[in-house]
């Protein structure tokens, strides 16, 4: 641990700053400012997700926004159900209700979305390239059209959520126990995504995006590697859709979207593709320009087109990358 | 039959009307090095394709260890101990020299669905990755990332790898390409020694590499073997002259 490298300090900060956050939103008087964070942990967390899929496999998944929307359904859904004191289906004469337990619904969002993700995977990860962005797309916009032409769950108008979901006895509706909560999931995932990147199976997931070709020929077939490293990403995405519902506490079709996607994509790019942090600085910086530039005007993306155009020619590693440098394998 | 390690037999391939396997028959006996060599464009990259899995034949059968492995993909027959180099070099280039032969490794230990666990603190497996860099003489460049190491130590990276999958039989493409005089000779030795431990399939332009080492050698010619023999009776065949040696 002598000589820590500019990333992990770079890291180091990063989570002082969010344990800061709300600190400083109080000091400042300006309890929205927790709201805000809570929002770029969450983002940052669907960008999490991506990242593994994108930054480690290659693989560019242009239908994040699936997974993303299935969270916040399923925690919709659950709720509704829930708090409408109706039973969501029966199957098998056992009856299955609605839940507004944050503990029910995490695993359930985690479950449907890997089931998804593996058949989107299984299809889509017989393509490369622009073919695998198109097919991703397309699975994802046929989800957002169904979500749409779905009127027991709003269709187009959403589903709100009229009280959060609880957790553990915490009152979830208080922003700093609710953005607490979503800052603990950010730091166990981006903690077992470290574990996973040095693994056994990150680094066959990283020759895969290398050299699929050197994969196979040393005995390990790539299809398998890609598909799981796809269902585990789909998996943390969605957990930050069931988590994106309760901040808003509200789902619409709009999660479902192809914006949704491409805006996952944006913190993945923005922060620097493959950097365990890199979601988080990029949606940290999305959501300041959305903010901040979005109160000055309403063309507010076209600077963060700029800046995201301006990293792609110069910082190929993204905001993380120009800090601290490229990424070095022992 | 238990001497017979690959066996490959009636093997067709077209691209359209080319017929780049035509009936196509050829086997690697234990503890030979078994040469192939004809002019450009005889299908001899073809042969090698089908043989590790990436193209599939039109039809015929290969047989490896005395099972039919015409319908298996790369990665099974890799793992069943075909170890296979290629023609231009194939590394994860973003990966030092010892990680590229870790892959291997992990690979022959079954450990690629471990999560949790670092690799990098995986000393036994280091280890191993290790003596095989030692074997083929690349252990000072092993923290060395293969997109900056020479083409010649790309070339014994590529055998490093295939050494770490303790293979059955080798198949190597051209391995002499691109080598150099010294290089050549050095890799020569080396292959002489490595029949010991598996035999090995070779498909190789230079002459005198392939004239030094094979026990047999099989000559390609528009996909049709027009024949196979020692290494005196393929000097001495008037088909092959005409064929390939007069061309050179």
């Amino acid at each position: 641990m002598a000589n820590l490298t500019i990333e992990y300090k770079l890291n180091v900060f990063l989570v002082m700053l969010l344990v800061a956050l709300p600190a400083i939103a109080l000091i400042l008087d300006e309890p929205f400012y927790i709201t805000l964070a809570t929002k770029v942990v969450i983002l940052a967390l669907a960008g999490v997700g991506l990242n593994l899929a994108l930054g480690l496999g290659g693989l560019i998944s242009f239908g994040h926004a699936a997974f993303f929307g299935i969270g916040g359904y399923v925690a919709g859904i659950l709720a509704s159900h829930s708090l409408n004191a109706e039973l969501m289906f029966t199957l098998a004469e056992i009856e299955f209700q609605g839940s507004t337990n944050m503990l029910v619904i995490w695993p359930l969002a985690l479950l449907v979305s890997a089931l998804v993700a593996l058949i989107i995977g299984y299809f889509s990860l017989r393509t490369k390239g622009v073919y695998f962005i198109m097919i991703t797309l397309a699975f994802a916009q046929m989800i957002y059209y169904f979500a749409i032409a779905w009127p027991a769950y709003g269709g187009e108008d959403g589903l709100s959520i009229y009280v959060r979901n609880q957790f553990m006895g915490l009152n979830t509706l208080d922003p700093i126990n609710f953005y607490g909560i979503c800052f603990g999931l950010l730091m166990a995932t981006l903690f077992l995504l470290s574990r996973l990147k040095n693994s056994h199976f990150g680094a066959a997931l990283q020759a895969a995006r290398q050299n699929e070709q050197r994969l196979a020929a040393v005995g390990i077939r790539p299809f398998g590697i890609k598909l799981t490293a796809f269902v585990i990403s789909a998996m943390i995405t969605a957990l930050a859709g069931a988590l994106f519902a309760d901040l808003n506490r509200f789902v619409s079709p709009d999660m479902f979207s192809w914006h949704t996607s491409g805006e996952i994509m944006i913190f993945v790019i923005l922060g620097g593709v493959g950097r365990l942090f890199g979601p988080v600085v990029g949606a940290g910086l999305f959501i300041v320009f959305e903010y901040y530039l979005g109160g000055l005007t309403e063309h507010w993306a076209l600077f963060l087109g700029l800046v995201l155009l301006a990293v792609v020619l110069f910082a190929r590693g993204g905001l993380v990358g120009l800090i601290a440098g490229e990424v070095k394998h022992d | 039959m238990t001497d017979c390690i690959l066996k490959i037999t009636h093997l067709q391939k077209s691209f359209g009307v080319l017929k780049a396997s035509d009936d196509l028959s050829l086997d690697l006996r234990a503890g030979e090095i078994h040469a192939v060599i004809g002019p450009n464009g005889a299908g001899k990259s073809t042969l090698i394709k089908q043989i590790c899995g990436e193209l599939a034949p039109d039809s015929g059968s290969i047989e490896f260890l005395g099972q039919d492995v015409t319908s298996l993909d790369v990665a099974s027959r890799a793992r069943l101990g075909l170890g296979r180099t290629f023609q231009v070099s194939s590394l994860a280039m973003e990966y030092s020299a010892l990680r590229n032969v870790m892959l291997a490794v992990q690979s022959v230990q079954g450990s690629s669905f471990r999560f949790f666990k670092s690799l990098a603190a995986d000393q036994p497996l280091r280890d191993t990755a290790m003596d095989c860099l030692v074997e083929v003489g690349l252990e000072l460049r092993a923290d060395v990332c293969a997109a900056q190491l020479s083409h010649g130590e790309r070339r014994q990276l590529e055998i490093a790898v295939v050494l770490a999958l303790q293979p059955k039989a080798f198949l190597l493409d051209e391995p002499m390409a691109g080598m150099g005089a010294e290089g050549s000779k050095k890799l020569t030795d080396f292959l002489d020694k490595l029949r010991q431990r598996a035999p090995i399939l070779m498909v190789e332009h230079d002459m005198d590499a392939v004239f030094s080492l094979a026990d047999r050698i099989s000559v390609l010619v528009y996909g049709k073997i027009i024949m196979t023999g020692t290494v005196d009776q393929v000097r001495s065949d008037a088909r092959v002259r005409e064929a390939y040696l007069g061309e050179e």
